[in-house]
C-alpha cells in the first residue's frame, strides 16, 4: 500500500472525528445527537464490503493462477473485514439500545449481518481443517466466492424485501440520508473512504507478515 | 426593620451576583457543552493507534529488508 493512501486515510479520519462532532446535524426525535453515530457505525459496513470485495477478487485471481501471495491477500482481507463486521455489529447494538429500545432487535439487516459474520468465520474453520497448503488455498478460495454471494442478499436484498428498522430498507423511511441531508454526506463519504483505507492498511501489514513467514520457511527448506 | 433585612440579604447575595456575570475567557474547550473535550480525547486515542500502526509498519519494513531478495 502506497504511503499517500495511508496519509489520506489518517487525514480523512481525523476530519471525520472533528467534523463528525462539530458540524450541524438534522434535529430529529428519538435519534437526537446519536445521528452522529452514522459517521462511525455505517462506515464499518462499507469498509467491510470493500475489504471482502478485495478478498473476493484475490480468490478469483488465485483460482485463475495459484500463488501464495494471492492466497495471503484473500485471507488477510477477510480477517480485516471480520474486524470491521464485529465493530459494526457491536456499535449497532449500542445505537439500537438507545433508539430502538433493545440491543438485539431481530431486525432483518441485523440478523443478516450476524449470519454473514458466521459465514465468514466458517471460512477460517475451513482453512484450519485442511493440512495441505495448496488444497487449503484452493478450497477456501472457492468457499470465499460462495461466502460473498451469500453475504450480498443477506445485507442488501432481504432487508429491503421485508420491513427493516434500518433507514432505506423496507417500508420505513426513518432518517434517510439519501434524500434528507446533504450536509451529512460531507462527513459520511470521507469517513467511508478513510475507514476502507485504514482496513486495507492493516490487512496489507498482515499480508506482509505472511509473506515474510513464507520466505523464512522456504529458506529453512533450502 | 425590613430595610435592614433587605440590606443584609443584598450584602450576602452580592458576591454571588458578581460571579454570575459572564466573564469572557479563552475557553473554546469549555464552550458548547464541552464537546471539544470529547473531540480532543478521540483525536488523541486515534493518534495513539495510528502511531502504533506506523511503528508496526516500520518494523515489518525492517524485517523485509533483512530477508534476501526474491529468487
Amino acid at each position: 500500500m502506497k504511503t499517500w493512501a495511508k496519509v489520506l486515510s489518517v487525514v480523512l479520519l481525523v476530519y471525520t472525528i472533528v467534523a463528525g462532532f462539530l458540524l450541524d446535524v438534522p434535529r430529529l426525535n428519538i435519534v437526537n445527537e446519536s445521528i452522529r453515530a452514522l459517521y462511525f457505525h455505517v462506515p464499518m459496513w462499507f469498509g467491510m464490503i470493500a475489504l471482502f470485495t478485495v478478498s473476493l477478487v484475490y480468490s478469483i485471481l488465485y483460482l485463475n493462477k495459484p500463488s501464495f501471495k494471492r492466497d495471503a491477500y484473500s485471507v488477510e482481507f477477510v480477517h480485516a473485514g471480520i474486524i470491521l463486521n464485529l465493530l459494526g455489529l457491536t456499535t449497532g447494538m449500542i445505537w439500537a439500545n438507545y433508539t430502538w429500545g433493545s440491543p438485539w432487535h431481530g431486525d432483518p439487516k441485523q440478523n443478516g449481518a450476524a449470519i454473514a459474520l458466521l459465514i465468514y468465520l466458517a471460512y477460517f474453520v475451513l482453512r484450519g481443517s485442511i493440512e495441505n497448503e495448496d488444497q487449503k488455498a484452493r478450497l477456501s478460495a472457492v468457499y470465499n466466492i460462495f461466502a460473498y454471494a451469500a453475504m450480498i442478499p443477506l445485507l442488501f436484498i432481504i432487508p429491503r424485501m421485508t420491513s427493516s428498522m434500518h433507514p432505506g430498507n423496507g417500508g420505513n423511511p426513518g432518517f434517510n440520508m439519501y434524500d434528507l441531508d446533504s450536509q451529512m454526506r460531507l462527513v459520511f463519504y470521507p469517513a467511508v473512504i478513510g475507514w476502507g483505507l485504514l482496513g486495507t492498511w492493516i490487512a496489507t501489514l498482515r499480508v506482509r507478515v505472511r509473506l515474510i513467514n513464507d520466505k523464512l520457511l522456504n529458506l529453512e527448506n533450502d | 426593620m425590613t430595610k435592614i433585612v433587605k440590606l443584609i440579604i443584598g450584602l450576602v447575595m452580592l458576591p454571588a451576583m458578581l460571579t454570575a456575570q459572564p466573564v469572557e475567557m479563552a475557553d473554546t474547550m469549555r464552550s458548547e457543552g464541552k464537546i471539544y473535550v470529547v473531540v480532543a480525547i478521540l483525536l488523541l486515542i486515534f493518534a495513539g493507534l495510528i502511531g502504533y500502526l506506523i511503528m508496526l509498519d516500520r518494523k515489518i519494513s525492517k524485517i523485509e529488508k533483512k530477508l534476501p531478495p526474491e529468487g
